[in-house]
């Protein structure tokens, strides 16, 4: 049992080890390092002896101590004698090796006896891997997209594995793509065009929305259950089924090519979940407080410009960052809507831009970086509000 | 006293929720009726437009004669099919103005010129020209007659409001739109990107769940894929899976794991030999599913998550000292508790997969086998033109999404009943 559970346990970490290294590898790749292959045997075999050695050497050296002779030695040999890297590469295979041989430092042979120890191992092992490969999938991407918005197009055709910049570069040409999409392609106008429509949304929502929710919430009046979940109903109901109505009846009013007119169409969206949200919070509230406003005579609009919204103002400003970034990403209606390129919105330009396959890309990516960034501001930092609003009324989308 | 006081709350009610209601039929439940009026017209793109009579004004001087000036009305009909009836025609002149020609269709009275033009047929035009002259010998001021506009109105057909229907959009929508091959992409888009998206949430929700240092942090990037604009990300994965010189294709070419590139967004199939037996695996189709399950599995993380933390300790507790293992735990405890939040994140994705456009459109475009129900909606309608086979297409969206959430509750009220 002992030497089964010694063997998995040195298995999976080696596993392990080889992901991490691989995803060194790759980083380090996209610096320009000329690394043409992982390595995976070698890896594995130095992940298993770690382990191994990890086990035996047990306590009797600190682990601090034995962590750091580990990765020595895994660094000395693949980093310097194997592959002749430069000695970053090696530092950060170093620092690698000392976090991979920390985790492994609570496994001992004792802990390997215990009862569903190759799970607990196994769990682990997975969470941690997990933690990692999400990390790495999800911020590829947006790594990326920022990298290549600093590079130039012969850079980018020459060698496509390299994502170094040079920092040292003027400060003109390392942002020679933003000045390019705001000077030449109008984005300075699209930004406000975009900002407008949002914050419009944001605003006409919150005016029509909080005297409704506040009516579903509180008041009783014949049709309110039909009501509610009709609004629940419409929020499930698909844009595209939309678009071809709104776009004939549109064409007909003059609405197209018109920021009144996404106003109107994103309002009109955004609208149930901001009542949906609204009302679940406004019936959290205590109703003596309505009570004593009404013995006052406060009229309904007072009880909610006094109460309500004062008391309200979280939910109030999670529904509004919620309804902003609704609004901001929105791409369906802007493609639908604007053809003109004087009434375009940011994503719609950027859908614009690609359309010509001239566009160098990283112009397109620099577009991007301008209409991601504010994005993942807002939600980075108001991320306690939104997440309560993300689960309560779970974006459209 | 009571009685006016419910009603009173009634009245205030009802103008409390009114402009929201208002607003939401007027731009969500009003088309979709629209649509189905539509879906049973042959109505094209270019018929939408509101044929409009129009005139360009053009003032031109007549040499040696500085009292008099010359005025061409370009008149045209907009629309290129259809007539306008009873075309009328106004125009203002300065005061101390006659004109000279007048022609048999107009009338001029108090400088205000007024003319019936009768029927303009489809792609109508005409040069109208008027003279006028000063009637007491002063100079023309050439700016002050620029300034007026003429006014025209006219009576045509609104194609959309007549009462001709066929059934010929539904008829091509069955049957010569390749509609079998239509509705299994759809459904192999909506059903593996739903299942991935929630088999991720789950692992991703259970790793958060756990304690670890910057467990907050993971959580806020985790959610990044799905807050992110749909475009931004769309060219990003675009260029990184670019066959050419997408970072994706040369960094498996660097480690020779393949020796060619691959196309991964515009190549229909590839062929796959596993254990002896060859396949053909819908590629694009395959890739357009990996982004969809990249963008959206955080919403489905979100949920699950929530629901873990609500767990109670003591059932985890409990089983730690029955002595079980980190997978009967999850097996036993975790799955049972999260089952009801599965099958509403299921059906709540089912429905927004089956509908998304966005994605497919700006990955593919519809090309290389990923032409989804919505994508076919777009092409028809605006590529194509043909707004009533679009209008025809989104209804079908429709009734299969009502027939789906009408089985779906079937479904889960018999599982229900069972428990």
């Amino acid at each position: 049992m002992r030497t089964k559970n010694t063997i998995l346990f040195s298995f999976i970490s080696s596993i392990f080890l080889i992901f991490l290294i691989s995803i060194w590898k790759i980083l380090a790749t996209l610096q320009g390092l000329s690394i043409k292959s992982f390595n995976i045997e070698i890896i594995f075999i130095f992940g298993f002896l770690i382990s191994l050695a990890h086990l035996g050497v047990g306590d009797r050296i600190k682990s601090i101590y034995k962590s750091i002779i580990f990765s020595s030695i895994f660094v000395f040999c693949d980093g310097y004698l194997i592959q002749k890297l430069p000695i970053w590469y090696n530092l950060g295979a170093f620092l690698i090796l000392y976090f991979f041989t920390n985790k492994i430092s609570k496994y001992t042979f004792i802990g390997l006896k215990e009862e569903h120890s190759t799970q607990v191992i196994l769990f682990d092992f997975l969470t941690l891997f997990g933690i990692l490969f999400f990390s790495f999938v999800i911020l590829f991407p947006f790594y990326m997209m920022l990298v290549t918005s600093f590079k130039t197009q012969i850079a980018l055709l020459v060698n496509p594995l390299d994502f170094s910049i040079n920092f040292g570069q003027d400060i003109k040409d390392l942002f020679k793509s933003y000045f390019v999409i705001f000077k030449s392609y109008k984005f300075g106008k699209y930004i406000v065009t975009s900002t407008i429509v949002s914050v419009g949304t944001v605003i006409i929502t919150l005016l029509f929305a909080i005297p409704a929710a506040y009516a579903v919430a509180r008041l009783n009046f014949f049709g309110k259950t039909f009501l509610s979940t009709s609004i629940l109903i419409i929020y499930m109901f698909p844009a595209i089924v939309l678009v071809i109505p709104l776009y004939t009846i549109f064409s007909q009013l003059g609405l197209r090519n018109s920021i009144e007119g996404l106003l109107i169409v994103y309002t009109a969206t955004t609208l149930p979940v901001a009542i949906y949200m609204l009302q679940g919070y406004f019936k959290s509230i205590p109703k003596e407080l309505e009570e004593a406003a009404i013995l006052d005579k406060l009229s309904w609009f007072g009880i909610i410009a006094k109460i309500i919204i004062p008391l309200s103002i979280p939910a109030i400003s999670s529904v509004a960052l919620y309804v902003f970034m609704i609004a901001w990403n929105e791409f369906l209606f802007s493609l639908m809507f604007l053809d003109n390129p004087n009434s375009f919105t940011l994503s719609r330009a950027i859908q614009y831009l690609s359309g010509d396959a001239e566009t160098p890309r990283q112009y397109l990516m620099a577009g991007s970086v301008v209409v991601t960034l504010p994005v993942l501001f807002i939600f980075v930092y108001f991320e306690k509000y939104l997440v309560s609003g993300l689960t309560a009324g779970s974006v459209k989308g | 006293m009571n009685d006016t006081l419910a009603n009173t709350e009634k009245k205030t009610a009802y103008i409390l929720t009114l402009p929201a209601v208002l607003l939401v039929f007027s731009i969500i439940l009003f088309p979709i009726f629209a649509n189905i009026w539509i879906s049973f017209k042959e109505v094209e793109l270019k018929d939408i437009r509101i044929p409009e009579p129009r005139a360009k004004k053009i003032v031109k001087s007549i040499s040696d004669e500085p009292t008099k000036i010359k005025i061409l009305y370009k008149l045209r009909n907009s629309s290129l099919i259809q007539e306008i009836r009873e075309v009328s025609f106004q125009d203002n002149f300065p005061k101390n103005f006659e004109i000279e020609n007048l022609d048999p269709r107009c009338t001029y009275k108090k400088q205000n010129l007024k003319c019936e033009f009768g029927n303009w047929p489809a792609k109508y035009r005409e040069n109208f020209q008027v003279i006028i002259a000063t009637n007491d010998g002063s100079k023309i001021d050439k700016k002050n007659l620029k300034s007026t506009k003429p006014i025209l109105e006219g009576k045509s057909d609104n194609i959309l409001l007549n009462t001709n229907f066929t059934l010929k959009n539904f008829k091509k929508v069955l049957f010569e739109n390749e509609f079998v091959d239509l509705l299994l992409t759809t459904f192999y888009y909506t059903f593996f990107g739903t299942v991935g998206s929630i088999i991720f949430g789950i692992l991703t929700a259970q790793m958060v769940n756990q304690k670890f240092y910057g467990r907050t942090f993971m959580r806020s990037v985790l959610l990044f894929p799905y807050v992110a604009p749909v475009v931004a990300l769309a060219y990003t994965w675009e260029l990184l899976l670019d066959p050419n010189s997408g970072t994706l294709n040369s960094l498996l070419l660097n480690y020779q794991i393949i020796e060619t590139p691959i196309n991964l967004l515009g190549q229909k199939y590839i062929e796959i030999s596993f254990l002896g037996f060859d396949f053909k695996l819908r590629l694009a189709l395959t890739t357009v599913i990996m982004f969809e399950i990249w963008r959206y599995f955080p919403l489905a993380f979100l949920f699950i998550l929530a629901r873990l933390q609500a767990i109670p300790k003591e059932l985890y507790e409990a089983a730690d000292v029955d002595g079980a293992s980190p997978f009967q735990k999850f097996f036993n405890i975790t799955l049972p508790q999260i089952t009801a939040v599965i099958s509403i994140l299921f059906m709540i994705r089912f429905i927004w997969n089956f509908n998304k456009f966005e994605d497919v459109f700006l990955l593919t475009g519809g090309a290389s086998g990923t032409r989804t129900l919505p994508i076919n909606v777009y092409q028809q309608g605006f590529a194509i033109s043909d707004i009533g086979m679009g209008s025809a297409v989104s209804i079908v969206i429709v009734v299969l999404l009502l027939m789906f959430m009408f089985f779906y509750f079937k479904l889960l009220g018999k599982r229900v009943d069972e428990n």
